[in-house]
């Protein structure tokens, strides 16, 4: 690392990403962020102060090397910077763009004690970007083939660091995907604009000549149900099917014309390229110059908020019950949001929906909040105000609060244990099941969750799949 | 890619196709469905299996031509491929010794009711078919029907072939009858499934329809097939496709399946222009 001192680095100021200006890509589906260019990394480098003992690792739900890795790009060594996150991340492209990062690793950034923490996340996604690009991405070695062969049932990001891991350990991997499109939600439900299916597509794609299997239209459950994957020579299962069942908010009317699930809002848009309709034959309803309001306030509802933006709509509403320090979602996608003309009706929350003779949606009724007392989750409790209720005429809603756990493994693996819930009650510490080598990480036993998180399970469960393989 | 072996016409609109896919055709029960998408730019529709064929490896899906994407399908034939086939999809039917069962299919609804009352005559019970279209030439599975089925009744709107009117009008004629009746299946149009629900709910005859909404993926992750029973939201292809037809809000139904009525619209003459395009071009090229 070039010399430097101490004091000398805490004086770098943390480094601006370039973005899209927000009225451009407020039009378009282009990603906003621009990532750094090799001078802004190596300067946001520099800010590392290479801590003795580095704690922004223990942020980090995988534990990448990131004192080691900002030396190296603080040095130039932008490839070497990308081998040494790959010993921990096979995603860094994605999880550069989509960890929240400020409360992980930056969070427990020194450096943000007195200012700004260092741009952990933004050099994670330099490093992945500039391999790919100039390069292309490069593989670790793989160890001598152990015969073991190992089912994953999801390609999201629990299943793919998952195979990541289990393929470098000389196992045999199979991937099982229900859609026709590899990446789970890295592919149906966040947008484009704030992660690149090419991105998605190649760090796949460097799975796959790692020798990874991916098959596709495979509905485990119903396609093959896990006793006969174990029948038919797999030695154990990894099950990280995500959450994957929309949650409804249960009021009136919600069964009208241009009511959407943020799932399959998103989906439609981003899986099935429905904003390039007529070219791709998916529809999705015409929000151009009409009023949309999206429900929920975390990161999936940002998203679906920009995406209506993006066709066109005129205004676009994000509904939420809370105030705006409790919204759940990252602070920069809410800034971004913002930035794009997305308007925040905060301490509201949804009565039931209005529609017209012929089932089309035409309002929402809805009632002003205020917070009461903090709730199980810590934090104050909405609670309605009395005769506040009035009417906010919209043309499209998404519902974006949550999902429920998908009912296809439940009901056709009886062995497996549940939670009321619906979700997989594992061994935290080995993230194996009730059945004797089935294992389960992501969403499908936390509930919705983040990318990261859903990626720190499928490694810890790789490393328990890879000791029960070795004795059994 | 998923190759077809047969593709045939059984009536104007109807195609019948044998599709490779082996692990479906292993595993499919009655009344399941599969999710199909063309190619790259294709959408994602259900289709209820007809029929399998576990040592060829095949499943059958009949299809009838209204929207671009049935078009363009039932415009392909053996030998071209389908890019995507995914299933088997949905809850099986329900099957049981009921005693009577009667399978109702409207028009391309025979092709899903059919599989239904095969595995219904297999369950031990005297099974009777009605097989309702506009027309003759509409009425389809027929003679297939017959080598299963104890009685099969073809009705014609306009009274071309068989019993001059709607399936629920012969439903009745066979409960005046005396005819004792323990179970209805009815698949076909939604007005045709809501009348068959009105005809029985008098009698207190347990009858069940097969839904079919708008699906994106098929598995429960989207929600866009989600109706109305019993006062409750179901999604149609993890609950379902099958309910109980006295329960089923159809209005709601019907209502959400127009959703995208323009849009099809839109879809559908965008394609018959490049077909019509594409089909003088060849008349060109041909002279």
């Amino acid at each position: 690392m070039p010399e430097i001192s101490k004091k000398d680095r805490m004086k770098i100021p943390r480094q601006s990403m370039p973005e899209q200006d927000s009225i451009e890509r407020s039009k378009n589906f282009k990603e906003v962020n621009l990532g750094f260019t090799e001078e802004l990394a190596k300067m946001e480098a520099l800010r590392c102060l290479q801590c003795p003992k580095p704690v922004c690792i223990a942020g980090c739900p995988v534990e990448v090397k990131i004192k080691d890795f900002i030396s190296l790009v603080a040095e130039g060594d932008f490839l070497g910077a990308a081998a040494k996150i790959k010993e921990d991340n096979m995603l860094p492209a994605v999880c550069g763009r989509v960890c929240p990062q400020e409360e992980q690793c930056e969070a427990k950034c020194v450096v943000g004690n007195k200012g700004e923490s260092v741009a952990i996340g933004r050099l994670e996604r330099f490093v992945a970007d500039f391999e790919r690009e100039h390069v292309g991405l490069r593989n670790p070695e793989i160890k001598s083939k152990t015969g073991k062969k190992v089912a994953i049932i999801g390609s999201g990001p629990s299943g793919l660091s998952c195979a990541g891991d289990l393929i470098q350990l000389g196992h045999d991997v199979t991937v099982f995907e229900a859609l026709h499109e590899l990446g789970g939600v890295l592919v149906y439900g966040i947008p484009e604009f704030r992660l690149p299916k090419d991105i998605v597509k190649a760090e796949i794609d460097s799975l796959k000549k790692l020798g990874v299997d991916f098959q596709t239209n495979a509905v485990i459950g119903f396609t093959d149900t896990i006793d006969e994957l174990m029948e038919n020579g797999y030695d154990a299962v990894f099950i990280a099917v995500g959450a994957g069942l929309p949650y409804f908010l249960n009021i009136e009317g919600e069964n009208l014309n241009g009511v959407y699930s943020s799932n399959e809002f998103l989906t439609r848009v981003n899986l099935m390229k429905a904003y390039k309709f007529p070219e791709y034959d998916t529809p999705v309803f015409n929000v151009k110059d009409k009023t949309v309001a999206v429900f929920g306030g975390g990161n999936t509802a940002m998203d679906a908020v920009r995406t209506s933006k993006r066709l066109g709509a005129k205004n676009a509403y994000i509904v939420y019950r809370r105030s705006d320090v409790e919204l759940p979602a990252r602070k920069e996608e809410i800034h971004h949001a913002k930035q794009e003309g997305i308007e925040f009706l905060l301490l509201a929350n949804p009565n039931k929906f209005i529609g017209d003779k012929d089932g089309w949606l035409t309002g929402v009724e809805l009632i002003k909040m205020e917070l009461g007392e903090p709730d199980a989750s810590g934090r104050r409790k909405p609670v309605p105000i009395k005769d506040s209720n009035y009417i906010l005429d919209i043309d499209m809603a998404v519902i974006a609060i949550g999902n429920g756990s998908n009912p296809i493994i439940q009901q056709t693996t009886p062995e497996l244990q549940f939670s009321k819930w619906g979700n997989i009650i594992v061994n935290q510490e080995t993230m194996a099941t009730s059945k004797k080598g089935v294992f389960a990480g992501g969403d499908i036993v936390t509930g919705g969750a983040t990318v990261i998180l859903a990626m720190g399970a499928g490694r810890k469960a790789a490393k328990a799949i890879n000791e029960y393989l070795t004795i059994n | 890619m998923y190759k077809i072996v047969v593709a045939e016409f059984l009536a104007e609109n109807i195609k019948r196709f044998v599709i490779e896919a082996p692990k479906i055709a292993a595993k499919r029960k009655a009344g399941q469905f599969v999710i199909i998408r063309l190619n790259e730019g294709g959408e994602r529709i259900p289709l209820t299996i007809a029929d399998s064929e576990t040592a060829n490896g095949t499943i059958t899906i009949i299809v009838q031509g209204i929207g671009k994407t049935t078009k363009e399908l039932n415009s392909l034939n053996a030998g071209d491929s389908i890019l995507d086939v995914v299933g088997p999809l949905g809850k099986p039917s329900h099957i049981e010794k009921f005693g009577t069962a009667v399978s109702i299919g409207g028009g391309v609804g025979t092709a899903i009711a059919y599989p239904t009352a095969v595995a219904l005559k297999q369950a031990g019970n005297h099974t009777i078919s009605i097989i309702g279209g506009r027309t003759k030439d509409l009425v389809i599975l027929e003679k297939e029907l017959k080598q299963v089925c104890d009685e099969v009744y073809p009705t014609t709107d306009d009274g071309s072939y068989g019993f001059h009117g709607f399936v629920t009008q012969k439903l009745k004629e066979l409960i005046d009858k005396g005819t004792k009746i323990d179970f209805v299946l009815a698949i076909g149009p939604i007005p045709m499934m809501k009348a068959v629900a009105d005809t029985t709910r008098p009698y207190g005859i347990k009858t069940v329809v097969s839904l079919n909404p708008v699906m994106v993926d098929g598995t429960g992750m989207c929600g866009g097939c989600r109706a109305t029973v019993d006062n409750k939201t179901v999604f149609v292809c993890v609950d379902g496709p099958e309910f109980d037809a006295h329960l089923v809000d159809f209005a709601t139904l019907e209502r959400r399946n127009r959703t995208y009525k323009e849009k099809e619209k839109e879809s559908l003459h965008d394609y018959m222009c490049h077909f019509e395009k594409a089909f003088e071009d060849n008349l060109i090229t041909s002279k």
